[in-house]
């Protein structure tokens, strides 16, 4: 990287002393938290390497139990992730204008649509709860082709969308503290590195989940897998 | 030239229209997902799912203005995830292809 070596001559308390400039320290930060999001994105690619593996094993088993899921509903919760992931951006955008009040709003809004999103998933858990849907002893896949194999599509379908929720619930933790954060005035035009680096973390928590929908609730939709 | 991300703010605009075609995407592959489409239908669903990530990738985490270090970082990182599924996929996909001697 060409570093500039124009002197601070002002007093920045942002700007830590291993760092040239502002610039270069904002580079770093946005270099680190892609190679974490990019061993994030390794993380839930062993599952979706699991999942395309067992579809390729089982492709009746899985078209005919991802029909369990319900389309529509799905369809509305990635709407309400895909707002929120624009109340995220707006909320960066206020920052990067030092508008306070707007930042807070909208990491508030990000935070009430993604609970609104954790909400409805928490809805179609319980639905697969009571239809016998969640593996185990009880487990009944009722109506579905080769159901002996049924277990393994809702074993990823639980096991990737809870560690999608669990990404989700952190970024709630990490959200609040924003908020309190924004509204003692700690960011400004100047320096909102955290609030943009959070929103990185919220839009890849996002395109987990545009991958999610397709291969958990969309691929076997028409019927073209069964017999 | 210098390679530093500028303190470059996108207009309000384009996260209107990046977030107008998301949502359009959304119920355009979710309509698309109850026609049989033969074979096709998974192509279709991942493509506008790899679409959708991309507009999310260079316009809501600005790596669009981002800088070369970090677009190279990142598509290292791809394909670090490419070789992890076709690697793996490869060896499935192809074991019908050839009798097994003995067997």
């Amino acid at each position: 990287m060409a570093s500039q070596t124009v002197p601070h001559h002002h007093a920045d308390e942002t700007l830590q002393h291993h760092f040239a400039n502002p610039a270069q320290q904002k580079d770093a930060s946005t270099i680190g938290m892609w190679v974490f999001l990019l061993t994030e994105i390794m993380f839930f690619g062993g599952l979706f390497l699991a999942y395309f593996a067992y579809r390729q094993a089982y492709p009746v088993a899985f078209a005919s139990a991802s029909n369990k899921t319900n389309l529509w509903i799905g369809a509305t919760n990635t709407t309400v992730l895909i707002c929120s992931s624009l109340t995220m951006a707006l909320a960066v955008h206020a920052a990067s204008m030092g508008k306070k009040k707007l930042l807070v709003m909208f990491l508030t809004l990000t935070l009430i649509l993604g609970g609104v999103f954790l909400s409805v998933k928490g809805y179609e858990y319980h639905d697969k709860w009571v239809h016998h849907e969640v593996p185990g002893y009880h487990f009944d896949c009722e109506g579905c082709q080769d159901a002996g194999h049924t277990p393994l599509f809702f074993s990823l379908y639980f096991g990737m969308t809870g560690l999608h929720a669990m990404h989700m619930l952190i970024g709630f933790v990490i959200l609040v503290v924003l908020i309190v954060q924004s509204k003692k005035g700690k960011y400004n035009e100047k320096w909102y590195t955290p609030i943009e680096m959070f929103g990185l973390y919220w839009h890849f928590v996002d395109i987990i989940w545009i991958f999610l929908f397709p291969l958990l609730y969309l691929i076997d939709r028409s019927g073209r897998g069964l017999s | 030239m210098s390679d530093h991300a500028e303190h470059h703010i996108v207009p309000k605009r384009v996260y209107f229209l990046v977030f107008f075609a998301l949502i359009v995407l959304t119920w355009v592959t979710t309509i698309v997902s109850t026609v049989d489409l033969g074979a096709l239908n998974i192509y279709v669903a991942l493509s506008i799912a790899i679409f959708k990530a991309s507009l999310v990738v260079l316009f809501f985490m600005h790596v669009k203005y981002g800088t070369r270090l970090t677009k190279m970082i990142i598509l290292c990182g791809l394909y670090w995830l490419l070789l992890l599924l076709f690697i793996a996929m490869a060896d499935l996909w192809t074991r019908g292809w050839m009798g097994v001697p003995g067997r």
